[in-house]
């Protein structure tokens, strides 16, 4: 019996978060740490912030289709509409950032509940069309509103005082805050892929009836992960807002909704390190490309398919499954 | 307390058109372990979907302890103790084999919502989810994934799990295919062993565990009944011999 086994092991450890990994995950967890502490002094800030929030972002995307097997093409909507509010906020409003972020998010996460509640009774790739379809119908309020200023978005938007006494203009204090919340949303992903709720999801995602025959109302679990996953990829769209003191238009197109889905997939979906992994590097290869006279969509369209096609689990997925144990 | 703890009445359904399974009429006794046999296609797995709602009914009604629960949903079915597994193996591949059994066993807890709590809070599982796990025999595959598992093996995981949420009525399609000799008379024992204190409905091939287990046979084909009782009677039937003499089963 045993010698079958070993013929079968053939899992794919990409779509498994990396829990037995033992010794490792710590040491790893500090040394990245120690990097991201050190990186301003290395790096450009805003370029790190930006990697920051594309990688929040992709966390986010990548609790819902890696952790609930739900492919969302409208995730923009969530991260433009915080942009938006964080940045009406914080410059109308003259909010303090802390509640222009919180507004902001909270907002996101509404909006997800309707786009959830709407949803989240289809499979697959209707899914992925109704969220790319409501995503669509922001984007057009988004250029209809006379709040959002159109073509020229929310432009010089204030960074303000932290809590009333950290001067975010500050570059390495805004660092340090955005690091902040990215730390906490990724200990939010973390925790909630772990916790009770993250099991009942995963087994969602392994095999939905069966979660229905044990007596899981499936639609609550998805759409409570939805909500989530929409609150988180608002916290990014107004944490980026304040970064680059800029909402706009760029950040609710469907584009962005497929930039997500790019940096979540080439980092590997399911995996908890992968979707930084791939934001990073797609933020760092669009920075790149734009000094050359190279076409970006192009160099990273054939990046991604070549991933792809050779990395079927993305670049993480890939080396937690052939890292041997 | 009704002696009938299921009941189907006049149910039938159709799909586009072609009649999957016409006017049946089932009455499952408590606490007995009743078989549901037939010819391929004849119905068995939608007549199972039904009963449990996966399937709506295009005519009928299905009672349960009395209760009408023909417009009820396949969870709520779940939660009042009528728990099913599937034809096809349904475990959940990337899970472990004790994973698999804890998530039928953590919903009384009433933290599947909580995600924020540690999952180290469902670690007092562990020795009830054990348990089950060696009643079907799989203590040495507890810490594997069950995509590691065997096909029969699956089986025998998917049995553990239905049994952790203890039903009231067990519906198991199925539940020997792909077993090996010794596992079919092992997990055969444990069915016998745990409808002690429970309804058993399950649809099997295997006549000759059929025969020995089951109080109660109904013999399905083309979606009707064709007879019913216990294998004595229903295996001195003509039109039964005729069904399964056509199909190649003895
Ligand atoms: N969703 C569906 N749509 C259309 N036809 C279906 C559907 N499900 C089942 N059928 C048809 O209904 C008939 C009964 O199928 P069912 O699966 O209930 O048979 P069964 O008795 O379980 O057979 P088996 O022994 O092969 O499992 C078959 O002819 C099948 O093709
Ligand atoms: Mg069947």
């Amino acid at each position: 019996m045993t010698s079958q086994i070993g013929a079968e092991t053939g899992v794919e450890a990409g779509v498994r978060a990396p829990a037995g990994t033992g010794a490792r995950t710590p040491l790893l967890v500090g040394a990245g740490l120690l990097l991201a502490v050190a990186a301003p002094f290395a790096l450009y800030p805003v370029f790190l912030m930006k990697v920051l929030c594309f990688a929040l972002f992709a966390c986010a995307f990548n609790l819902l289709i890696g952790f609930a097997g739900l492919m969302s093409f409208g995730h923009a909507a969530f991260f433009g509409t915080a942009a938006y509010v964080a940045a009406h906020a914080a410059k109308a409003w003259a909010l303090p950032p802390e509640l222009a972020v919180l507004a902001a998010t909270l907002v996101a996460a509404a909006l997800g509940l309707v786009f959830g509640a709407i949803a989240i009774r289809r499979q697959g790739i209707y899914f992925a069309m109704i969220t790319l379809a409501l995503s669509q119908m922001i984007y057009f309020l988004a250029l209809q509103l006379p709040f959002t200023h159109g073509e020229d978005g929310i432009q010089a938007v204030p960074r303000g005082m932290l809590f009333g006494v950290i001067d975010l203009m500050d570059p390495l204090a805004m660092y340090y805050s955005v690091l902040a919340v990215f730390l906490a949303g990724f200990a939010l992903v973390w925790r909630a892929v772990n916790s009770p709720f993250g099991q009942v999801l995963k087994a969602i995602r392994e095999n939905e009836p069966r979660a229905i025959s044990l007596g899981y109302r499936t639609e609550r679990y998805k759409l409570l992960a939805f909500v989530l996953s929409a609150a988180l990829a608002g916290l990014a769209g107004a944490t980026k807002a304040l970064v680059f003191q800029l909402a706009s238009l760029t950040d609710v197109t469907w584009q962005m909704s497929g930039e997500v889905v790019l940096m979540t997939l080439l980092g590997g979906m399911g995996t908890l390190f992968g979707p930084v992994v791939g934001a990073a590097l797609v933020v760092t290869l669009e920075s790149y490309l734009a000094a050359t006279s190279l076409p970006v969509p192009v160099v990273i369209g054939c990046i991604f398919v070549v991933c792809v096609l050779v990395f079927r689990r993305g670049i993480v997925g890939e080396l937690l499954a052939r890292w041997p144990k | 307390m009704t002696d009938i703890i299921l009941e189907a009445r006049n149910l039938t359904k159709e799909f586009k058109g072609f009649v999957a399974v016409r006017d049946v009429n089932l009455q499952v006794r408590r606490g007995t372990i009743h078989a549901l046999i037939g010819p391929n296609g004849a119905g068995k797995s939608t007549v199972f979907n039904l009963l449990t709602k996966f399937l709506a009914p295009t005519h009928g009604q299905i009672l349960y302890d009395g209760r009408d629960i023909t417009a009820m949903k396949p969870a709520d079915v779940a939660l009042m103790g009528l728990v099913r597994s599937f034809q096809i193996s349904a475990v959940f591949p990337h899970l472990s084999v004790l994973e698999n059994v804890r998530v039928a066993l953590q919903r009384p807890l009433g933290t599947s919502f909580h995600f924020w709590k540690s999952g180290s809070t469902l670690h007092d599982l562990h020795g009830r989810a054990l348990d089950l796990i060696e009643a079907v025999n799989l203590t040495p595959w507890a810490h594997h994934t069950a995509a590691e598992l065997p096909y029969g093996r699956k089986r025998a995981l998917e049995i553990a799990t239905t049994l952790a949420l203890d039903p009231e009525v067990m519906l198991l399609d199925e539940p020997l295919a792909g077993m090996g000799h010794e596992d079919i008379e092992r997990t055969a024992a444990l069915i016998k062993r745990v409808s002690a204190d429970r309804t058993v409905l399950m649809v099997e091939h295997n006549l000759s565990v059929v025969a020995h287990l089951s109080d109660t046979i109904t013999v399905l084909r083309r979606g009707e009944i064709l007879a019913e009782g216990p294998y004595e009677v229903v295996s001195k039937n003509a039109q039964v011999m005729e069904a399964y003499m056509g199909t190649g089963h003895a």
